[in-house]
């Protein structure tokens, strides 16, 4: 077989083996529809039940607390609609950053434009954090729901979650963070961080994909999204994805279970990756925060070569990861994450995201940087703007 | 994603490089966009083109119709190579998906706009040659809006 090296994990992870082992009896054996009475229902039923006990006790959270649901994207979109609706008594006002994922950004946009919502998009600084006194400066009588993302998918910084959900307890305040990248990969706390909803995904966590859930504290009032039957304390109709969440409540105590250890072990591989790219490619730029940074996140921005070329590239040596480029978005602007960290649009689009795994080794992210250096020799020689800087003595 | 002729085109592009002295250069797009694309012209006293060079910024796709469209303006004389519009390099790159079309235009963009500084460089006009746009994506349709 070709050689391969996954290093997109943010985008999906390999569903680990005894998930995928814990999840084989709910498809032909315990097949039973957990709403029904009979006995066979019984199994599935309880499997759910465990499931979401095990989630609820990593996030230090009452079961009751964690409803299932068929993405994250769906418990982003969940959560702001559904908040908006609840609390439009209130206000209409909802405070979000500029590099949140689309799933944030685009139902804020409808909200704005079909709900009349009014929505504050915070900048970030030039690693990506929220700036707090812009957060506090931006909060009005109206304002009903802050959302902050956890750590972020592209650049992999990490926001100052407790101090932004303290700032919205003080203001009486809801508070939502999109924590698919965050979860099972930090420790979150839901009472210390003062969060009040959270989204997440299992198929980030070596979980199957199809299945996510909202955590939605004990008295924030939200109603359904979803309208149909009473499942999910009736809060999220729809029979339940049962083997989805037998393999979410396994995905995630195995990552809550090993975090310590395989988290150290990916801080010293990103570390190493990190910094033979720094040394060894001229031109390169490190995106995101250094230090407050997911432990499986590399983000680079190589000058002069554009990003879609260099995945092609990197694929063709068995290399899966990903850009910001515009041709990797199907549209002209570049990352739109990149650019609020002040990235010029033909640097952004020439980044490039290594997200690790479990079961990434250094000999892989040697054997990719090893790969890496050619292409960009390669990429750069056939690149005008490269040739314009070498024309100009190398002065931008 | 890519046929296989714009992956070969990609993967061994034709005709990479510079001419110095070149009798015409053009260059298109912008690093905005993502895509830039410089072709060089060489072209002798009987207005025929003897060789073409090209550097390109770019995805996938606007590598190979560099590439492409470097291999169809050779050998043709100043008025052929006009007609080697944008259709002509997708056709000869057996397609391109629906959002790399821009990129042969950007192709098609830069070979007038080597011609164009040919022509303004001997003082000749050649004939149906338009001063190039200076931004390819000039007058492009807004992305249209969901919901």
């Amino acid at each position: 077989m070709k050689k391969m090296i996954y290093l997109d994990n943010a985008a999906t992870t390999r569903t680990a083996p005894e998930v995928v082992e814990a999840m084989l009896p709910y498809f032909a054996e315990n097949y039973g529809n957990p709403s029904s009475v009979y006995e066979l229902a019984g199994a599935s039923k309880e499997a759910v039940a465990k499931a979401r006990e095990t989630i609820a006790e990593i996030l230090g959270a009452k079961s009751n607390e964690i409803y299932f649901t068929g993405s994250g994207t769906e418990a982003d979109n969940w959560a702001l609609v559904a908040a908006f609706e609840a609390y439009q008594g209130k206000g209409n006002h909802i405070i979000t950053t500029k590099i949140e994922h689309h799933a944030i950004l685009h139902t804020c946009e409808y909200l704005e434009k079909v709900r009349g919502a009014k929505i504050t998009y915070l900048d970030v600084d030039e690693n990506g954090i929220v700036k707090l006194e812009d957060l506090e400066k931006a909060i009005t009588p109206e304002t009903i729901l802050i959302s902050v993302m956890y750590a972020n998918n592209e650049i992999g910084t990490i926001q100052p979650i407790r101090e932004i959900g303290l700032i919205a307890k003080e203001h009486g305040i809801l508070f939502h963070t999109d924590a698919v990248q965050a979860f099972g990969q930090l420790p979150i706390q839901m009472d210390a961080d003062n969060i009040d909803m959270l989204s997440s995904s299992a198929h980030k966590i070596n979980g199957p994909k199809g299945i996510g859930f909202l955590y939605i504290r004990k008295g924030v009032k939200i109603r359904s999204f979803l309208h149909g039957g009473a499942q999910e304390r009736k809060r999220r109709a729809g029979t339940e994805n049962v083997a989805g969440i037998v393999g979410y409540g396994c995905a995630a105590k195995r990552a809550a279970d090993s975090m310590q250890e395989r988290t150290a072990k990916e801080r010293e591989l990103r570390n190493h990756l990190i910094r033979r790219i720094m040394k060894e490619i001229p031109y390169a730029r490190l995106n995101g925060d250094p230090v407050k940074r997911l432990p499986n996140n590399v983000n680079v921005s190589l000058q002069f070569i554009e990003g879609e070329s260099l995945l092609i590239m990197m694929d063709m040596e068995g290399i899966c990861a990903s850009s910001g480029s515009a041709c990797t978005s199907g549209s002209l602007d570049p990352s739109h994450v990149l650019l609020a960290i002040g990235l010029p649009h033909e640097i952004a689009h020439g980044s490039l995201r290594f997200t690790l795994g479990d079961e990434t080794t250094k000999e892989d992210l040697d054997y990719v940087v090893d790969k890496l250096k050619g292409i960009v020799e390669h990429l750069r020689s056939m690149s005008p703007l490269y040739e314009d800087f070498v024309k100009n003595g190398k002065k931008a | 994603m890519y046929s296989d002729k714009v992956m070969d085109h990609f993967q061994n592009p034709r005709n990479v490089g510079e001419i110095e002295d070149a009798s015409g250069v053009g260059t298109v797009g912008n690093a905005k966009c993502g895509d830039i694309m410089r072709i060089y012209l060489d072209i002798d006293e009987n207005q025929v083109i003897q060789d073409c060079k090209f550097k390109t910024f770019g995805c996938g796709a606007a590598v190979a119709t560099s590439s492409m469209a470097t291999e169809l303006v050779k050998g043709k004389t100043v008025q052929e190579a006009l007609e080697v519009t944008n259709k002509a390099v997708m056709e000869a790159l057996d397609g391109l998906p629906p959002v790399k079309v821009h990129c042969s235009l950007l192709a098609e963009e830069a070979i007038h706009a080597a011609l164009w500084d040919y022509a303004e460089k001997n003082h000749i006009k050649i004939e149906g040659l338009q001063k190039p746009k200076s931004d390819i994506h000039e007058g492009e349709e807004e992305e249209e809006e969901e919901y």
